[in-house]
């Protein structure tokens, strides 16, 4: 029994979400979304070599927020930072082989949420770092429509 | 997919839709496959107008209208508020040009009413408390001579609060005003009494209380002058044109006849299921009750967990094979939280951990203990992947 709209793979990284939880002193973390949304989400690395060695996620949100933060950690573990950092929101969303239209909001977070865990590594590092996102925090406008 | 397969599914959803009765089926269905229009002279036309004058007598009775003539049948009970509102307001224009409802009503009343607002009508929103339960003293300050219609809800369909309508009747005739009930969550729940409550206006919805899809009906005082929303060839007193649903407006007869029978032990039934679980779900950590305790319809249990989101949690028990409702935002097409729970003083963030459940004939004793343990399982999960 499918719950209607939802992919396969957005149901199986829902119901066995990859890499959940937190990593104490993380090399990088970011923090994106708004309780008050009723999306937000977490995002923890541990960076060798420039590689991102681990990556944990904890969300609070709907099903496709849940799904997508699994899935961006599973993209980008492994990866070069410069391969991390170039994971856009449509990748998630088609990696899950897709999301209903009024969720793809959800995937603006998960790849936000990498992106800013990255930025963080790099600002402790001295880096001079843009940020390009639309919205890290704040009004839920700016990252669900 | 579904984690739990070798079980039957259970349905706790019955405020969204209920399955049709199997005896309403049989009672109706000839409706169905027999053609008669109820305007037509000839003896099938006749058979049918007969069939619908016993279901408006039927549905009259559940009601304790004095006359069937009151009854007008509607396409669904969304239909039924706006022929009430705007029936009623547009008729009356010259009595006033304020209309006031509580703000939890359905968003059907809400969305009348603001339409109103294009016609140089005052829209007014009654508070509630934190049990959903309309503040008679806000009423009576806002209620003037020139309020058209106030529309107040029998029950509400999210967090099961029964208002206090005695009370609330004679205040809004005190001030002459007309009041409209809508009774859709309540009927077949818990008797109704048009003329002990004095009410002007009750919306009933067929599939509320396991009729068919597809028909309401709009109780209206005699006296109390109304106008047609939906314009054609006159059925219905000229109040509702359109060929008439059949096997609906049947089906919605013999439905209220038997659940008018059968809702005192039913009900007594649905308490106790909603108590046991009411009272195990709360055992649950940072778990609430949402709508009053006591003055509550008998087959509602609606919730709120802190840290965790009502269409993940929908999700999740759905992967247990069990069918839940919930106000959450990201479940609805507006992605905006329930009105309803923001009414009763809950914070966007407290309104999105929303779970409501509501029982049915299905659902038995039996069911308890797995629905349970589906819940606790549910919010455990949901609360480890969760930051807050």
């Amino acid at each position: 029994m499918a719950a209607v709209g939802y992919s396969e793979k957005v149901l199986e990284h829902f119901i066995k979400p990859r890499n959940v939880g937190t990593i104490e002193n993380p090399d990088g973390y970011g923090k994106v979304g708004n309780p008050v949304c009723g999306d937000q989400m977490e995002i923890y690395i541990k960076v060798e070599g420039d590689r991102i060695k681990d990556i944990k996620f904890r969300t609070f949100g709907c099903g496709s927020a849940i799904a997508t933060s699994s899935m961006v950690t599973e993209l980008a573990k492994g990866k070069h930072l410069d391969e991390a950092i170039k994971i856009t929101r449509s990748d998630v969303a088609s990696e899950l082989d897709g999301l209903p239209p009024r969720k793809m909001h959800c995937s603006n977070l998960a790849a936000d949420a990498l992106h800013e865990a990255i930025r963080d590594y790099r600002r402790k590092r001295g880096e001079d770092v843009k940020d390009d996102t639309p919205a890290k925090h704040g009004s839920c406008g700016n990252h669900c429509h | 997919m579904v984690l739990v397969s070798d079980t039957e599914m259970i349905y706790l959803d019955h405020a969204s839709m209920m399955p049709l009765d199997q005896r309403v089926l049989e009672f109706a269905k000839e409706y169905l496959v027999n053609p008669g229009n109820p305007s037509s002279e000839h003896s099938a036309g006749l058979a049918t107008r007969k069939a619908i004058e016993e279901a408006r007598e039927k549905v009259a009775d559940m009601i304790n209208a004095q006359n069937s003539k009151s009854i007008i049948f509607t396409g669904s009970a969304t239909e039924a508020n706006n022929l009430a509102i705007r029936g009623v307001a547009l008729r009356n224009i010259k009595k006033g040009k304020e209309v006031v409802a509580s703000a939890i009503e359905h968003i059907s009343v809400l969305n009348a009413m603001k339409d109103l607002q294009k016609n140089g009508f005052q829209f007014s929103i009654i508070p509630v408390d934190s049990d959903g339960i309309v503040d008679i003293e806000a009423l009576k300050g806002i209620l003037k001579k020139g309020t058209s219609v106030t529309s107040i809800m029998h029950a509400n369909n999210e967090i099961g609060t029964i208002e206090p309508i005695r009370e609330i009747s004679e205040v809004v005739h005190e001030k002459e005003s007309y009041l409209h009930v809508d009774a859709t969550a309540l009927a077949g729940r818990i008797p109704i009494d048009v003329q002990a409550d004095n009410i002007d206006l009750l919306t009933l919805s067929s599939n509320d209380f396991y009729g068919p899809q597809g028909a309401g009906a709009l109780y209206v005082k005699p006296g109390v002058k109304i106008q047609p929303v939906m314009l054609g060839g006159g059925q219905e007193r000229g109040l509702r044109s359109g060929t008439e649903n059949l096997f609906a407006i049947a089906g919605m007869g013999e439905a209220a006849k038997i659940a008018k029978s059968e809702m005192e032990n039913e009900s007594g039934r649905l308490r106790n299921l909603r108590d046991q679980l009411i009272e195990e779900i709360l055992t649950i950590d940072n778990t609430h009750l949402t709508g009053h305790r006591t003055q509550r319809l008998p087959h509602h249990a609606s919730f709120r967990f802190g840290g965790i989101e009502g269409e993940s949690i929908q999700l999740n028990m759905n992967m247990f094979d069990i069918s839940v409702s919930t106000g959450s935002a990201c479940s609805s097409m507006t992605l905006e939280p329930s009105h309803v729970l923001l009414a009763i003083g809950l914070s966007h963030e407290e309104a999105h951990g929303s779970m409501v459940l509501t029982l049915g004939r299905s659902n038995t004793i039996e069911q308890i203990p797995r629905i349970v343990q589906a819940v606790k399982d549910t919010t455990r999960r949901l609360r480890e992947l969760s930051l807050l």
